[in-house]
């Protein structure tokens, strides 16, 4: 019986009689730098670039505390460390909390999994101390604990310390549109506020 | 106080041949001035940017050999990714076209007990029409980016590829907001702050309630099967996360082999579309993660043209294409005449390889849209060699019968070296009265097919052939 091919097959056919007679793929030059100079000072690139996105930057664990500033609800992580939860808030730790519950925290306060200096960007992949994506993005104010040694120059350095299937979000400053007029307007529909605070070990 | 809004695209004809759809875009000086103000400044930001990583050919160099490759190895990577997808849980499907595709998405929201999605900016579904297609069968697509908000809004037709709006400034949009959108504040101003926030508050009940959200993907990982959206405002990061069913259409082009390549693309993407060294957002997932996110994962693999460009030698570059939207920005022809005037999703440079190949037949006025003086293939961040395609294209194309006749006769004449020296000596008497202007206006027709638009400079008093004879003596 020849039934009529499948979407799949007749794609794949297509693909093979538009390749047929293409030759061998081009092996790719990787000339690209993989990591910044030597001598550059990661942790003040990614403090510049973090002040370029119009994000809050803190220093010390004892900062969290005014990094929270009037938060009254903050959830966090079942797993945030305990010496993070700093400050006159009340700790709400996400045990599967409703999107209603966590429409109704003021913030949110969570660890990382990288940061890359050059770019200005905390990639998060649902790893320790991160929690699960809706909890980083329903409360409108998001402050995320940096540790010295998760800051990397350059992109390349950071993709090897990420879960690649686990679901990741990159953060670069706080939600943002340029839609109009070109003009860049921080605080759409993400956290309009993001507060880093850097651990120096 | 407000202005009442007209749509853009109702007043420029899209089924009109680009030449007749130009000329009115032209005559509309609103227009050209957002358009001029928005080019210009992203085109500078972009520069910036770009100039800031010493590396940034290699960059292109590397991006355009694995986009080759990519190509090279489609089904390999096609059949690789949907194993590695499906293994973590999602389930993919394959659509031959857009109806294909269409109908698919439709049958999914519908068994997912919908009626309505949130859609995350997209331009594979803008390409296949799907919120005309769920309208026709009683579904409804709300957009969420809020430049797809305006124009949806509007009842208009994107203009750019990243800011779809880019054609309206700030105060019609506060008009548009102030006539369209039921719940937008009284008093509203024309402060980008104001408006942004205006969208949040429409936006916000509904992306915490909506069950079903529809997206594209800017880049699917044949490695591990996970899909990359790359966003601004996080309305892609709600649609992405809080419903219980995603729906991603994803060209097949968009494959890459191995995650590690996002380290080269999302470099060269963000500095490239929005002139950011990195967008606000990105949302990385593969299959569904149990306790994060949607958990009816569907992907739909969509071919709708591209394997015919694949059969392309030449113009199969322009799968390639990683919409960043740069050429746009530095393209003369797309500064004055917006994005409408194409007649397709695809506008400017890109467009004007990727329209005519991806529906043969239609759009072969679009490779002429081009004065090939070669800024796109210069900001490309894939090196496409947009126009070499283009030239490319518009051999391959029809050639009016005028034309033709044209090329014919020049072809008998310049083969005959006594009849090209009479010509020329005829061109060279005919147009003395012309001698000290340096250029012709305006010829009689057939002539003035050529002279509507360009000046025909005057043959010099003196040829080459005369100059050199003289020499010799």
């Amino acid at each position: 019986m020849s039934a009529r091919p499948t979407a799949r097959e007749e794609i794949l056919a297509r693909m093979r009689r538009a390749l047929d007679g293409a030759g061998e793929a081009p092996v790719p030059p990787r000339e690209y730098r993989r990591s910044l100079d030597a001598d550059a000072d990661i942790t003040a690139m990614l403090i510049d670039r973090l002040v370029d996105y119009k994000a809050n930057v803190h220093h010390g664990l004892a900062s969290i505390a005014a990094a929270l500033g009037d938060a009254k609800r903050v959830v966090v992580p079942a797993d945030l460390p305990e010496d993070w939860r700093l400050g006159g808030a009340e700790f709400v730790p996400d045990t599967g909390l409703s999107t209603a519950d966590l429409d109704g925290t003021d913030a949110v306060l969570t660890g990382c999994a990288a940061a890359v200096a050059v770019s200005g960007t905390i990639m998060l992949d649902t790893g320790a101390a991160q929690g699960r994506r809706a909890i980083t993005l329903v409360p409108d104010h998001h402050v995320v604990v940096v540790r010295r040694e998760q800051i990397v120059g350059h992109l390349a350095e950071a993709l090897p310390m990420l879960d690649p299937v686990a679901p990741q979000t990159w953060i670069s400053g706080p939600s943002a549109t340029s839609d109009i007029e070109l003009q860049r307007v921080e605080g759409v529909h993400g956290p309009r506020r993001l507060d880093v605070v850097l651990l120096e070990d | 106080m407000s202005t009442r809004i007209v749509p853009a695209a109702s007043l420029i004809p899209a089924d009109a041949p680009f030449p007749k759809a130009a000329k009115v875009a032209l005559g509309m000086p609103q227009l050209r001035k957002n358009l001029a103000h928005a080019t210009g400044t992203i085109r500078a930001k972009r520069a910036n940017v770009a100039g800031e990583l010493d590396d940034w050919e290699s960059l292109r160099d590397t991006a355009s050999a694995i986009k080759a490759d990519v190509q090279h190895r489609l089904p390999e990577l096609a059949v690789e990714f949907e194993r590695n997808a499906t293994a973590a849980g999602a389930r993919v499907h394959w659509a031959r076209d857009a109806q294909e595709a269409n109908e698919i998405a439709a049958r999914i929201v519908r068994e997912a007990g919908a009626d309505e999605v949130v859609k995350v900016k997209s331009m594979a579904t803008q390409e296949i029409e799907l919120n005309e297609h769920f309208e026709a069968v009683g579904l409804k697509a709300f957009e969420t980016d809020l430049a797809e908000l305006i124009v949806q809004l509007a009842e208009d037709k994107p203009s750019h590829i990243l800011v779809p709006a880019i054609h309206y400034n700030r105060t019609e949009i506060r008009d548009i907001f102030d006539q369209k959108m039921g719940d937008a504040p009284k008093g509203l101003t024309d402060e980008p702050a104001a408006l942004a926030e205006a969208a949040r508050q429409h936006l916000r009940r509904r992306f915490l309630s909506a069950k079903v959200a529809v997206s594209g993907a800017n880049f699917a990982v044949a490695e591990t099967g996970s899909l990359v959206v790359v966003e601004s405002e996080g309305n892609g990061r709600m649609c992405l996360t809080m419903p219980r069913t995603l729906i991603s259409i994803v060209g097949i082009e968009k494959l890459l082999p191995r995650f590690a390549d996002l380290e080269v693309f999302m470099q060269l993407l963000p500095r490239s579309s929005t002139g950011e060294r990195m967008n606000p957002y990105t949302s990385v997932w593969t299959g569904a993660r149990e306790g994060d996110g949607p958990e009816d994962v569907h992907v739909i693999l969509l071919d709708n043209g591209r394997t015919g460009v694949l059969a392309d030698e030449v113009g199969r570059q322009a799968l390639s294409c990683i919409r960043c939207s740069a050429c746009l920005n530095v393209c003369p022809v797309y500064e004055r005449t917006g994005g409408h005037a194409y007649g397709h999703v695809y506008p400017g440079p890109i467009g004007a390889i990727l329209a005519p190949q991806l529906e043969p037949g239609r759009h072969d006025d679009l490779p002429y849209a081009s004065s090939l003086c070669g800024a796109c293939y210069e900001v490309c961040p894939v090196k496409i060699n947009i126009p070499e395609v283009l030239v490319h294209l518009r051999q391959q194309g029809p050639h009016q019968a005028g034309e033709r006749a044209a090329m014919r006769a020049a072809k008998a004449v310049m083969a005959r070296p006594r009849l090209w020296r009479a010509a020329l000596k005829a061109a060279r008497i005919g147009s003395m009265p012309w001698r000290r202007k340096g250029f012709l206006r305006r010829l009689p027709w057939p002539g003035s097919k050529w002279t509507v638009s360009r000046d025909l400079p005057v043959p010099p008093k003196e040829d080459f052939r005369d100059w050199w004879k003289e020499r010799q003596r």
